[in-house]
């Protein structure tokens, strides 16, 4: 009976995973621009590895192979956010602006502007709608 | 179920795949590229249970490793447009 009931806890996690996967790879294929693609990304790092990771670990029971999936899962917990990070930064440091709207709620403001485009309107990102 | 999960993932690695070829930016590349890894570990864990061979989860072990270090340097090239950091500091110090 309870292996039963671990069973079906473990199908539910790993086809909660897999769905959680699929729609964050659907929003890294759809969303407007880097930043926002990278904040969909990181629901396949987060909750898509973890609810995987977690019904396989209730299917190996209390043991070695448990003990190993929950080391990639720390692996993926640490290493996922600090790539996450060195990212964003090095966008940043290359000068690619986020999509901003303006007051009227229009999208402004190209994908990927260079850095000189920047320095020419420094004011453009400190301060993105003027009444 | 493992065989839903294996789907999922596939499913998950395609569509990264699109993005990182479609993608404007050499960043938007990089981090579908890091998705693709990071499903790849998890497909390595489910395939090592559908297969009956919990062996996978050491390579899986390692390929998680490999994809942290595989984003930092290539993001490392991009910064600096070189990996060699002595060098780096000799030109600056020139």
């Amino acid at each position: 009976m309870s292996s039963m009931l671990i069973d079906i806890a473990s199908w539910i996690c790993l086809l909660a995973g897999g769905a959680f996967c699929i729609v964050g790879a659907l929003g890294l294929l759809r969303m407007p621009d880097f930043y926002t693609r990278m904040h969909a990304a990181s629901v396949v790092d987060t909750l898509g590895a973890g609810l995987v990771l977690l019904g396989l670990i209730l299917q190996a029971g209390l043991s070695l192979v448990a003990a190993k999936l929950a080391m990639v899962g720390l692996l993926l917990f640490f290493t996922g956010p600090v790539a996450g990070h060195a990212l964003a930064k090095a966008a940043m440091r290359r000068g690619l602006a986020p999509l901003l709207a303006d007051a009227d709620g229009a999208l402004s403001g190209s994908s990927s502007p260079t850095r000189k485009q920047r320095a020419e309107s420094p004011d453009k990102e400190d301060t993105p709608s003027k009444p | 179920m493992f065989a839903a999960a294996t789907l999922a993932l596939l499913v998950t690695v395609s569509l990264a795949l699109a993005r990182a070829v479609l993608g404007p930016t050499v960043f938007d590349r990089l981090l579908a590229t890091n998705t693709i890894g990071t499903c790849t570990v998890l497909l390595l864990a489910v395939i090592g249970f559908l297969t009956g061979r919990p062996e996978f989860l050491d390579l899986a072990l390692v390929y998680g490793l490999l994809n942290l270090v595989g984003t930092v340097a290539v993001l490392k090239f991009f910064h600096d447009r070189q990996l060699d950091d002595r060098r780096r500091q000799r030109e600056a110090t020139r």
